[in-house]
């Protein structure tokens, strides 16, 4: 057991999904080729304008409330000054002391315990463009189609303790940025990045350790594997009686470890003043409101619902609302007619199996909610066996189609009728007296074996329920 | 009473990256000094209770619709460039790390 105390906080840049960039009218689009969405704004030209994009308050006015911010009611954009080759202007367009949104918390669930990280702040920026580095060494490429692409940056408060808290405060934010629907959050694309800064004290003291500040997390498990890897790190430093330098690290997966990327003595000023090109912002109550009755049903929401309502299990109730993608799936597939467990057996089993192997979301899939829904009908009515459905299955994820003609189709209805199973039955019982006798002397497994034969003998078509019923029945007429 | 000194011209220089002589550094201490001390005027006013200006216009809410567009072809956009390789801008390296 650590004497140690972790303290983690963490910075999230998520790219707004506006059809234009923040201050021109610039496509905002991922993978067009290199410089062709740009224009005299956003390359910083002299003598140039920007202008906001309504959108992208709107949806930024939307993720505050989504994450229970209050929305500031006055606002103003900021210049925050630094040159770096990404950055045409020189300075980045930014709020500094009036964030739109701030105070706001994302409730998390680990290990069946809820908590409530705080949101510090929530505010509007601009992206930067992206650098590449030449493989010979002789310079680096820029490529300024994502530059004044809207982000917004969403600061939480040192909130969470371990480093599994931070990712679970990830999943979280990404779900419900993706049900609010202001941004694809791919973090392979970079429309959802993140930063984290860790320190740690011994459990007791109130001031904050030295923290340091951890960068290149770019999948939800680095974040998780540098914050653990940087606990351990400090804790060695603190218990060789060492001081842990304020420094930003880069976090390397091929080593599992972190590397010095630069330290204190490179801190930035960033000589933030008022944006005089960007006029000031209005947010009255009016706004809010409108925005306000835009925002879905939110992931909370809807998985209480689901255990309440629905009577499902909590973990299931939570599988299922981790995207929206799949949590609108199941939403149909029930009012469509499936039994609410049953569908959500189904999903949280074969499906999702099939879409991770497959690197696929739901989406991709020819299946539908309705079709999914007729399947899990098809089993409960006992016209086809889980057997068989796993077979229907297959040829649904893949082809699509309608369940019913399937089974029709593919010959696959299930058996249920007495007559013709005990005529499958009947040969089987006198090939295998043996198991018969078995079976009465108390091995169990021999009854397995007969339902196993009669299945095989059926295709997998026979009703297993009746199969048992008749080979008892014929069992006890045996002498024994 | 010297408001600014030379290391404060020196780290604002740094941040600007422009690089000056030792002259220029004394020409320009002076200069600041002059103009902070100009501007210090200002804290004669009584500016109790008066919320700080950001911007002279009396004036909220301008913004666009959310409408793409033409952007500049691609040339046009690398014109100035010093440099350029494989439709982009060329820069000396960038380490970003390490």
């Amino acid at each position: 057991m650590s004497n140690f105390e972790t303290i983690i906080g963490l910075e999230v840049h998520v790219e707004l999904k506006t059809k234009t960039k923040a201050f021109c009218g610039c496509a905002n689009e991922f993978g067009a080729p290199p410089n062709t969405n740009t224009c005299p704004i956003c390359l910083g030209h002299p003598g140039v304008l920007p202008i906001l994009n309504r959108q992208a308050v709107d949806y930024a006015i939307k993720a505050a409330l989504a994450l229970n911010c209050e929305i500031s009611r006055e606002t103003k954009f900021d210049r925050k000054n630094y040159f770096y080759p990404d950055n045409p202007k020189a300075y980045q367009i930014s709020q500094f002391d009036q964030p739109i949104g701030r105070n706001g918390y994302i409730e998390i669930e680990v290990d069946g315990k809820k908590k409530k990280i705080g949101v510090h702040r929530l505010h509007l920026e601009e992206d930067a463009g992206k650098l590449s580095h030449l493989a010979n060494g002789t310079g680096s490429l820029v490529d300024f189609n994502r530059v004044g692409t809207p982000l917004i940056e969403i600061v939480s408060e040192a909130d969470m303790r371990t480093p599994h808290e931070a990712y679970a405060y990830l999943e979280k934010l990404k779900a419900i940025m993706q049900y609010i629907g202001v941004s694809d959050v791919k973090m392979e694309e970079g429309s959802l990045r993140c930063d984290a800064n860790i320190s740690i004290r011994p459990y007791g003291q109130k001031e904050f350790g030295t923290k340091t500040e951890l960068k290149n997390l770019n999948s939800f498990a680095f974040v998780e594997k540098g914050l653990a890897y940087e606990e351990k790190r400090q804790e060695k430093i603190l218990l060789s009686g060492g001081v842990v330098e304020q420094e930003t690290r880069r976090y390397n997966d091929a080593t599992k470890t972190t590397t010095l990327m630069r330290g204190k003595e490179g801190s930035n000023d960033y000589r933030y003043f008022p944006e005089p090109d960007i006029i000031k912002l209005k947010i009255d109550q009016d706004w809010i409101d409108r925005i306000q009755s835009e925002i879905p049903e939110l992931p909370d929401s809807r998985q209480k619902r689901y255990v309440e309502e629905l009577g499902l299990p909590d973990y299931d109730a939570m599988v299922l609302t981790q995207t929206k993608t799949m949590s609108d799936f199941f939403e149909r597939a029930i009012a469509e007619g499936g039994d609410p467990k049953l569908t959500a057996n189904w999903l949280m089993g074969d499906i999702s199996a099939y879409l991770n192997s497959h690197y696929k979301t739901i989406d991709d899939v020819p299946l539908t909610p309705e079709s999914l829904a007729k399947l899990v009908q098809l089993i409960e009515k006992g016209t086809i066996s889980g057997k068989i459905a796993k077979k229907v299955f297959k040829t649904l994820i893949k082809e699509g189609g309608d369940p019913e003609d399937i089974v029709k189709a593919k010959g696959l209805v299930q058996i249920s009728d007495e007559g013709a199973l005990r005529e499958i039955i009947t040969p089987i019982l006198a090939a295998n007296q043996q198991s018969v006798v078995d079976y009465k002397n108390g091995k169990d497994r021999a009854l397995g074996f007969l339902v196993g034969q009669v299945m095989k003998q059926s295709r997998g078509k026979a009703n297993p329920k009746i199969v048992n019923k008749i080979l008892l029945e014929e069992i006890e007429k045996v002498n024994g | 009473m010297s408001r600014i000194t030379e290391d404060q011209v020196k780290y604002v220089a740094h941040l600007a990256r422009l690089s000056f002589d030792e002259e220029e550094i004394k020409t320009f201490t002076t200069q600041l000094d002059d103009i902070i001390g100009f501007a210090e005027q200002l804290n004669e006013l009584d500016t109790e209770g008066i919320e700080p200006t950001t911007h002279v216009l009396d004036m909220y809410n301008v913004m666009r619709d959310d409408v793409v567009e033409p952007s500049l072809p691609r040339e046009e956009a690398l014109k100035n460039a010093p440099d350029q390789e494989d439709g982009q801008f060329k820069v000396p390296l960038i380490m970003e790390a390490d």
